[in-house]
């Protein structure tokens, strides 16, 4: 007997048969996230209805030596859902509950399946003035849950914080199937943060099946600016200027030259051709000084060469701002097969350095690319359309990917601003970390995960000594692993 | 050990000749797996399984067309889905899923056999595409109506496949069948004169099958409107159904049959505008020309004809409507129809209309662009998942208290009227049109 054949009637006794997928058109798709990897089949998927069941689920695939993957809604572009061998994956669907909403203790508690852009329509709807506040390009589709996996950031990061900022408390299941809680509402936990331990953790370390968060009141006005630069570095050096004068915008985005034409072609900005690079700059808080600050920013890009400074004067030229920001991927998408996003960081004051390498890269490669950045963090965002059906140029993407994160690393950045590591930078972690520091990380790994269970051959540099979880590398070219 | 491959194969393996992987290769991108359109589609809100996410059933036909799975592997699931193409307006990279999904129900409806194909054939080659038939059929639902003949004709499957068993009353009266035709005056409007109004404006109104044999008044109410804003309107003979749904199950020579007919029919009166009030007729006629794209006599043809068609709504629009000016004092909600806002991109014209009207409070329904589950016969083959996406949309109705419904598609007015009826709610269900000519004395 397989061990789908076995697992599948026992998982069925536990959570019901509905809620358990093993046919194989159910299967082939939880191959996929929203990265450019495909992984192997699966088990079987489970959708467990509450924290019981899940530790159910998980105590059983213990004792049959299953590996489990928990997943949100696949919009994770490391490939940090991508199933590597046999594996159950928890599938979270039916665990979208909103359980508590206490704006005196200005915090909220919830299911992880509860979708990002549904948890600020519920704020909304209540009346408070509260919302949560980390906002990731898939916010519309990505869970809670998957954020907290993934410490998602996105464009209001600057100022408010990543996810692992606004994460009070957890409820997890750990491998052995034991539900333990972490951290929680009060203000101050003493002894260890376990909680900023597992945010971010990819799923590693234990299913994450409740979570606490902050939610914070609305600001009570919100201005959008469009700056044109002749080119990205004069942008870059405005941004510097913007940040060592105190100001700190709620956002602060960054298109280049191609990046502006590609998206004026779908929303109609009117980017001038002549412009090197935009700014789209978001000033929030009290109605009272704003226009003070407004005029601080303007004279800060006018010093830095800027060409042209706007303030959107509706709510509808706003939104057609941020539409040509949030439409980016899509768009690049939608000229190419598919796109590569890339995901990086560098010191704030290096970004125009860090966009002419990345171009100087990809042009020595052949590759067409276009920029975005969280400018004020110095999150970087390649956009590189590839063909896959051409197998030389997704192999010149591979390198390509794995030369501009050893570039940010010497240039003192990060393989990953805010997408995590998955598979798709497992390499490129030994960049960052010496052997003594990861062997550090692992052993933390091991103690909680001893028999590697938890969501296996992720994160962690697969060739090399690493024990039971060295597999290989996992490439764009669909090589195969050792 | 294990692997991580390709999303897509290093060589695009689609080299068949189904018409899915004709899709595929036809295809300039493919999709991303971003999930943008996962939040939009009602059967993955329902089910919450990704091979019921647009997504999901993109990868699973992608895999049919590249030879890595089997047609009958993912035809369960595939067979889900509405077609409301909510997933194509959400999809940022112009993922055209309606290509695929159609697609795969040609080679599906190539592969149906034996009695199943004879079944589908009899419905529609042998009802729809036959007006006279077809209004045989609803004269013997008015005796339904007035007799209660209900275990006779709900012993019918033809009769719930046209949806009117039980959700009469909801409705507009059904008029005996082309009656309406004689309440309507075509040709020139009363009260314009070519000469002054600087030259009548002309439209030909395109009747359809159900619309024509159940929903006269809808008909009776557009040409009322039309003409109260000086167009003159026409009938052209020889016009039948439009097909939609014959291509929709596969039966794409048929659908071409029809599409010839159409075309045919609408040529004896010039370039007039084509005018309906039929969302998936208007959906599906504005797509002749690739219908056509392969018969050479008829593809320039077909493209003309599709350039003429116009939902009424749109037609309108585009002109300076007449002020309405008697007071239709109703509450009223409008629900998108998809074949309107996602397979046409209308969604703005038909609220601009209601607004017009004086006396009407237009309410805004949560999620109005979601579908309703009707979807032609979807809801004889899934009963429960349309339930369940109809039982969604009527929450939202009885939330928004409203004294009318309003949606500009025969298959949504059955729907929403069945909806109605089995929750007991107290609503009207009207096509906007029909409400804008209360508005014209
Ligand atoms: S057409 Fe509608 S039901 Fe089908 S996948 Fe798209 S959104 Fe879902
Ligand atoms: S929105 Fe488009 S590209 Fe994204 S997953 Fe859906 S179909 Fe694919």
């Amino acid at each position: 007997m397989s061990k789908r054949q076995i697992l599948v009637p026992q998982l069925q006794r536990l959570l019901g048969a509905d809620a358990v997928l093993h046919a194989e058109a159910d299967r082939f798709v939880y191959a996929y996230d929203a990265s450019v990897f495909r992984g192997t089949d699966v088990l079987a998927v489970v959708l467990p209805a509450n924290t019981e069941q899940v530790a159910q689920v998980v105590r059983l695939a213990a004792r049959h030596d299953v590996p489990i993957i928990a997943r949100g809604a696949g919009t994770g572009i490391n490939g940090g859902a991508v199933p590597r061998g046999d594996a159950l994956v928890i599938e979270f669907s039916r665990m979208n509950r909103i359980l508590a909403v206490e704006p005196d203790n200005r915090l909220a508690v919830m299911e992880p399946g509860v979708v990002n852009q549904d948890l600020k329509a519920h704020l909304s709807a209540l009346g408070y003035g509260f919302t949560y506040v980390p906002d990731p390009g898939s916010q519309v589709v990505s869970t809670i849950g998957g954020n907290v996996g993934n410490n998602a950031g996105g464009m209001h990061c600057l100022k408010y914080g990543v996810t692992a900022n606004h994460i009070l408390g957890l409820q997890v299941v750990l491998a052995d199937g034991e539900v333990v809680e972490v951290g929680g509402g009060s203000a101050t936990r003493p002894g260890m943060d376990l909680t900023g331990l597992l945010v971010g953790s990819e799923g590693t370390l234990g299913v994450v099946t409740r979570i606490t968060m902050r939610i914070l009141p609305l600001p009570e006005t919100v201005v959008t600016q469009l700056a044109l630069f002749p080119d990205v570095s004069a942008a870059a050096n405005a941004v510097s200027g913007i940040m060592a004068a105190g100001i700190l915008p709620a956002a602060l985005e960054l298109l280049d030259r191609r990046m502006m034409a590609l998206v004026d072609r779908f929303v109609h900005v009117g980017y001038p051709e002549h412009a090197g690079a935009a700014l789209i700059i978001e000033l929030d808080g009290l109605a009272d000084g704003m226009d003070r600050e407004l005029r601080r920013v303007a004279e800060i890009c006018n010093a830095h060469a800027a060409l042209e400074i706007k303030t959107a004067q509706s709510a509808a030229e706003t939104e057609r701002l941020w539409l040509s920001r949030r439409a980016a991927y899509g768009v690049a998408a939608s000229f190419s097969p598919t796109v590569y996003v890339m995901d990086c960081t560098v010191p704030r004051n290096l970004l125009a350095q860090a966009i002419a390498g990345v171009i100087e890269i990809c042009d020595a490669r052949g590759l067409e690319v276009v920029n975005l950045a969280h400018a004020g963090d110095g999150n970087l965002h390649p956009l590189i359309p590839v063909d896959r059906a051409n197998a030389a140029q997704a192999a010149a993407a591979t390198e390509a990917h794995h030369e501009i994160m050893a570039m940010c690393v010497a240039m003192g950045g990060s393989i990953t601003g805010e997408h995590g590591v998955g598979v798709e930078k497992q390499q490129e972690l030994g960049l960052m970390y010496d052997a003594d520091e990861l062997a550090g990380m692992q052993a933390v790994k091991r103690a909680l995960d001893p028999d590697g269970r938890c969501n296996p051959h992720k994160i962690f540099p697969l060739r090399g000594n690493v024990g039971d979880i060295a597999v290989g590398a996992a490439s764009l070219d669909g090589g195969r692993l050792p | 050990m294990t692997a991580i491959d390709l999303l897509l194969p290093a060589e695009p393996k689609a080299p068949g000749t189904s018409h899915l992987a004709q899709a595929w290769r036809n295809a300039t991108s493919h999709c991303i797996k971003c999930g943008f359109c996962l939040p939009v589609c009602p059967t993955y809100s329902v089910l919450g399984v990704e091979a019921a996410s647009p997504r999901g059933r993109l990868d699973l036909m992608d895999a049919v067309a590249q030879g890595r799975l089997a047609l009958g592997t993912v035809a369960g699931r595939v067979g889900q889905c509405l077609g409301c193409l909510a997933c194509e307006t959400a999809c940022p990279a112009g993922i055209r899923y309606g290509q695929m999904f159609e697609a795969l129900q040609c080679d599906m409806g190539t592969q149906r056999r034996g009695w199943r194909r004879w079944r589908a054939r009899l419905l529609l080659d042998g009802v729809l595409a036959r007006p006279r038939v077809l209004r045989a059929v609803v004269l013997a639902l008015r005796v339904y109506q007035r007799s209660g003949l209900q275990r006779l004709l709900r012993s019918s499957g033809l009769l719930r496949l046209l949806g009117l068993a039980g959700r009469e009353g909801r409705l507009p009266p059904l008029p005996r069948p082309l009656a309406w035709r004689a309440e309507v005056e075509f040709g020139a409007p009363p009260g314009t004169d070519a000469t002054t109004t600087g030259g009548a404006q002309r439209a030909a109104l395109f009747t359809g099958c159900v619309m024509d044999a159940a929903f006269g008044a809808v008909h009776a109410a557009t040409a009322h409107v039309l003409a109260a804003n000086g167009v003159q309107c026409a009938l052209p003979a020889g016009q039948r159904c439009c097909g939609a749904l014959h291509a929709h199950a596969g039966e794409t020579a048929s659908a071409r049959r029809l599409a010839r007919a159409n075309i045919a029919a609408f040529e004896t009166v010039g370039d007039a505008p084509v005018v309906l009030n039929s969302a998936g007729c208007g959906a599906f006629m504005k797509r002749y020309g690739t219908l056509l794209a392969d018969d050479p006599a008829w593809a320039p043809r077909a493209a003309a004809l599709a350039a003429r068609v116009r939902d009424v709504s749109e037609f309108l629009a585009v002109r300076t409507l007449v002020p309405p000016t008697r007071a239709v004092a109703l509450r009223v909600a409008y629900d998108d129809p998809c074949h309107l806002v996602h397979a046409q991109g209308i969604s703005r014209e038909p609220r601009d209309l209601l607004r017009a009207i004086p006396g009407l409070t237009l309410v805004e329904l949560p999620e109005s662009t979601w579908c309703c589950g009707s979807a032609g016969s979807y809801s004889l083959q899934h009963p429960e998942l349309a339930g369940d996406v109809l039982a969604r949309k009527m929450r939202h109705l009885a939330a928004a208290r409203v004294d009318v419904v309003a949606t500009g598609n025969p298959g949504c007015l059955l729907q929403l009227a069945l909806g109605i009826s089995r929750q007991g709610l107290d609503v009207d269900v009207r096509h906007p049109i029909e409400l804008l000519a209360q508005a014209y004395p």
